[in-house]
């Protein structure tokens, strides 16, 4: 490159304003398959590669074949990057760049923007052929400006036609160029990342989309008169990025698991998606099954044979698992069970983030039946909460439950790069003769837990059955036997629950107001709450991990505060809903397990937009529940 | 098996199981019952074949029929209304060493399960499926079942059932990667004990539906078979299911019919008139599931830590 960008930027530099800031959020809007998502991701890695604190979260269309320019065609993704740790998507975003004037709107139903809002807009529209396109085009810039957006028209198209004859394909390589000048993300790291995006792809299509990348950085250079200074504090430690779903299917591979047995689902089926390509050269295996009752069977007949298998779903799947589920507790199966939550009922908002399966999930089967539930609350937990279940599952004998969502799933963080150990890896099958004498359930009074024989071990022969049965794994239905035996499978809960320790509180252990979460909103609410105890509040937070068991200690903290509010991300009643009285109010959903377990009048925030919560959002929340301004 | 191997003298020698050590409690069913003949068909099988009962797994659902599990003393699985052939398809995926039998009645197989059942067919896990075919609900108590004749009078139709029956080796047969296809029945042991045994045998998804007596729900069935002795054909080949002499001479029908042709299998299977005992079709060059569920096991945690950094190296920065 003879004009090499940093030399001829020098020269300019000081003629630019440089803004600094601390943390930007960026969208890129546009139709499907314009290849927005691939841009935003790689600005991401290559922010992340530089140090820089990053959330990415995709924006996807209502429908899968949109029709192009339209509202419900909005596709893309928000970046939010900073100079510190980001833990959530954030609030409105700072700069947009759209591929055309309707797809904006999509964003701003959802009330994405803000008065300030930088928005930077394919002008082509503005010389389409078509009168109506033209006018469209002329009247949302207006409108554009009249919101208070800082509206800049960029010929994208016009400029990648320069170099290539298909500038719908790799417009979005000239973006990424755009952005990496706006943000003075390193190009050698950026030429880096589309040399691995396009590693797949002919020589000369890397070269062209090198091109692109170099235009788009250029063009910015000599047309744009602003530009971000946002620094980045390079880690110590090695570092890993990846989304919540990929966090799972490493966690899986690192688990000792090697069966995953599955039925296709959105937002779920990405994690087997990353799996299927890495989990064979681990010695794993992916079954897809014919429908979700058969992928569990399949899963417990595994793991009833000795190896544990994990069995992935969202909610209707769920649902649908329901029967095996009430199986794999009353036989004692092991068997680690990933819900990526979505929203519901029914089908409901298959793309969409909900927490709303945790009751489903606990009481969902016929009759009593225990189980462990832990939710991952970011993305490096959705890694080793699965090593963990499969380890628990094993030494509780029964189903773990690890509960992510479609928040988790498609955001995108770096973190610490795990340090693989060798016990997170299961051994061969035990084969030694069962010395148990019979007892298949040897239940220790105590605790519960019982040692579990396995086919191949001589002399522990049993018919494992979902009828009642006794020590020997025998069918009874004697009344004392039928109570010892739930008794027993239910103390097994009360026995881990003893390992825990009560939650860590975000802030002062006592005050006016404790946030609980659980889940995907950890970062939202930290970050809610931090902004609120700036402003003087005496509020604190809580997230938990362990829905069931509870974790110990909460009745004892929630004392201390004079109001409990759980924030999530499910249906409840408001309380100035017509008919709705503090009697007949619906709760959220573990506001409504808090205020049975502890006996407090635990108060909620909850909603069902289908979106990751922003920290403005609950602290206009924590504002009116203390009624400070 | 029995005694010390003549090559090294001082190996201690196997244990050698009689049928008891295959037997455990007493089975509950109804005297008469086409079960009990199974069951003893089953236990004669493991002791032919000396099966460790510890590498011998019997899965089922629930019925009459799935509480079979409970009568050997091997490993079991009693599982789900439907569900035994996911369980058991789970169970072999990757444990090769162990014999693994499906027991499912017909409502459980084809009706609550014939999803998992038509799956079940094409992934040829090898295992020895056993449809306990009574042509009736046993265990609720007589209600209609998928292969219950028309006009059979149950509890949910008492003026005589509306539909015809599904026929289970039609729909087996018509099931892509199908490799062994044999009808057999309680009434004749050993046309029973070796239809099993051709079927343990297979290398693959031995599916056998075994033609059953009900005397408590569907006695007219039963009668019927016993006054129309014609309706038994029995199926010849060199390569089919063979029986004494004496045996074959029992039924007064005989038909050559190689189990290699799967387009005669299904004329035959079609043609309802008549039971054809014997095998309609066996392929032992099917693809096997099984094979795949089991072509990676073993890895050391070197290979799976190595598989594992490779992962993360992919995603590091
Ligand atoms: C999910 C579910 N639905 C229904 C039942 C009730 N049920 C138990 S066995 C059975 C039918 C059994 O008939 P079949 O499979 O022919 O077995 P048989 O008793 O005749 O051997 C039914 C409907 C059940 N146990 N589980
Ligand atoms: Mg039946």
């Amino acid at each position: 490159m003879a004009n090499s960008p940093e030399t001829l930027a020098a020269g300019r530099r000081e003629t630019k304003q440089v803004i600094p800031v601390d943390e930007h959020i960026i969208e890129i809007v546009s139709d499907s398959g314009e290849g927005a998502q691939k841009a935003g991701q790689s600005f991401g890695a290559i922010s992340a590669k530089m140090g820089n604190g990053v959330w990415t979260v995709e924006i996807i269309p209502a429908e899968i074949q949109p029709p192009p320019r339209t509202v419900q065609g909005a596709s893309g993704i928000r970046i939010r990057i900073g100079s510190r740790k980001i833990t959530n998507p954030g609030n409105e975003a700072d700069l947009v760049i759209a591929f055309n004037e309707k797809v904006p709107y999509a964003r701003i139903e959802q009330m994405a923007y803000k008065e300030g809002t930088v928005l930077l807009i394919e002008s082509k529209w503005g010389e389409d052929e078509s009168e109506e396109i033209r006018n469209s085009y002329v009247e949302a810039i207006q409108d554009f400006r009249e919101r208070g957006y800082v509206v800049h028209e960029i010929p994208m198209e016009k400029e990648c036609l320069r170099w290539v004859r298909n500038p719908k394909k790799g417009k979005n390589m000239w973006v990424l160029g755009l952005l990496c000048y706006l943000y003075d993300r390193s190009l050698e790291r950026a030429e880096e990342q589309i040399r691995q995006i396009f590693r797949k792809k002919s020589d000369a299509i890397v070269e062209s989309n090198l091109q692109l990348l170099q235009a788009g950085y250029e063009w910015a250079l000599q047309q744009l008169d602003f530009r971000f200074d946002l620094p980045s504090i390079p880690s110590e430690s090695e570092m890993v990025v990846m989304n919540g779903n990929e966090a799972l299917s490493l966690g899986i591979m690192a688990s000792g698991i090697e069966v995953c047995s599955m039925y296709p689902i959105t937002p779920a089926t990405s994690v087997t998606h990353h799996l299927a390509e890495a989990f064979e050269r681990a010695g794993g295996l992916v079954h897809q099954a014919e429908d979700e009752i058969a992928a569990i069977g399949f899963a417990v007949g595994s793991s009833y044979a000795g190896k544990t298998a994990v069995t992935i779903t969202s909610g209707p799947g769920i649902a649908l698992k329901t029967e095996f589920i009430g199986l794999a507790v009353m036989a004692e199966v092991p068997l680690v069970i990933i819900d990526v939550q979505r929203g519901g009922p029914s089908t409901g908002l298959p793309t969409k983030v909900e927490q709303g399966d945790i009751l489903a999930v606990l009481y969902g089967q016929p009759g009593d039946s225990p189980k462990i539930v832990l939710a991952p609350a970011t993305i490096e937990e959705c890694f080793h909460f699965v090593i963990l279940a499969r380890k628990l599952a094993e030494t509780f004998r029964m189903p773990v439950f690890v509960l992510s969502d479609a928040n988790l799933a498609t955001g995108v963080q770096p973190y610490p790069r795990p340090k693989v150990n060798r016990d997170w890896f299961s051994g061969p099958i035990d084969q030694s003769p069962w010395k148990e004498k019979g007892r298949a359930f040897g239940w220790d009074e105590k605790t519960g837990l019982s040692k579990r024989p396995v086919p191949g071990q001589a002399g522990g022969m049993y018919t494992l059955t979902g009828l009642a049965h006794n020590e020997q794994g025998i069918v009874s239905y004697k009344p004392e036997n039928n109570q010892y035996s739930s008794a027993m499978r239910s103390r097994k809960l009360a026995t881990f629950g003893q390992t825990l320790k009560p939650p860590v509180i975000n802030g002062d252990p006592e005050g006016d107001l404790l946030i609980v979460g659980w889940g995907s909103t950890l970062g939202t609410i930290d970050e809610a709450v931090e902004k609120a105890r700036a402003m003087g509040a005496k509020v604190s937070s809580i997230h938990l991990r362990f829905l069931s068991p509870l974790e110990p200690g909460l009745k004892e903290i929630f004392s201390r505060f004079k109001q409990v509010m759980t924030v999530e991300i499910n249906y409840s009643d408001r309380l100035e809903d017509p008919l709705i009285t503090a009697e007949n109010r619906r709760y959220s959903q573990l506001a409504w397990m808090l205020r049975a377990q502890t006996l407090t009048d635990v108060q909620c925030y909850s909603n069902v937009h289908g979106q990751p919560m922003s920290p403005g959002l609950i602290l206009r929340q924590i504002q009116s529940a203390l009624q400070i301004r | 098996m029995f005694g010390l191997k003549c090559d090294i003298a001082l190996d201690l020698p196997e244990k050698y199981y009689l049928q008891h050590d295959y037997e455990k409690g007493v089975a509950r069913w109804c005297p008469g019952c086409g079960d009990h003949a199974v069951l003893a068909a089953i236990q004669k099988l493991c002791k032919e074949y000396q099966l460790p009962p510890e590498k011998t797994v019997f899965v089922s659902g629930i019925g009459c029929s799935s509480r079979f599990p409970h009568y050997m003393n091997t490993y079991g699985f009693h599982g789900l209304h439907g569900r035994a052939f996911p369980v058991a398809s789970g169970v072999r995926f990757r444990r090769p060493d162990l014999n693994i039998f499906v027991v499912t009645g017909d409502g459980d197989c084809c009706s609550i399960g014939a999803g998992a059942w038509v799956h079940a067919i094409r992934y040829n896990m090898k295992m020895v499926a056993l449809l306990f075919d009574n042509g009736i609900y046993g265990l609720t108590k007589k209600q209609t079942s998928p292969t219950s004749r028309m006009g059979t009078v149950s509890n949910t139709h008492p003026t005589g059932s509306v539909l015809p029956p599904i026929n289970p080796i039609q729909t087996t047969l018509g099931v892509s990667n199908v490799s062994f296809v044999a009808q057999t029945s309680d009434m004749n042991p050993a046309h029973l004990y070796a239809t099993i045994k051709a079927g343990f045998e297979h290398p693959g998804f031995a599916f056998i539906r075994i033609m059953q007596r009900c005397p408590a729900f569907m006695q007219q069935q039963t009668d019927d078979w016993k006054t129309n002795k014609d309706q038994f054909v029995l199926l010849e080949h060199p390569k089919g299911i063979s029986v004494d002499e004496a045996v074959a001479d029992t039924f007064g029908l005989r038909v050559a019919h190689d189990p290699g042709a799967l387009h005669s299998a299904r004329e035959l299977a079609e043609d309802t008139d008549k039971v054809y005992l014997g095998l309609f079709y066996q392929n032992k060059e099917a693809l096997r599931y099984d094979l795949y569920g089991a072509h990676n096991l073993g890895y050391t945690y070197e290979q799976k830590e190595a598989a594992l950094e490779t992962e993360l190296d992919r995603f590091a920065i």
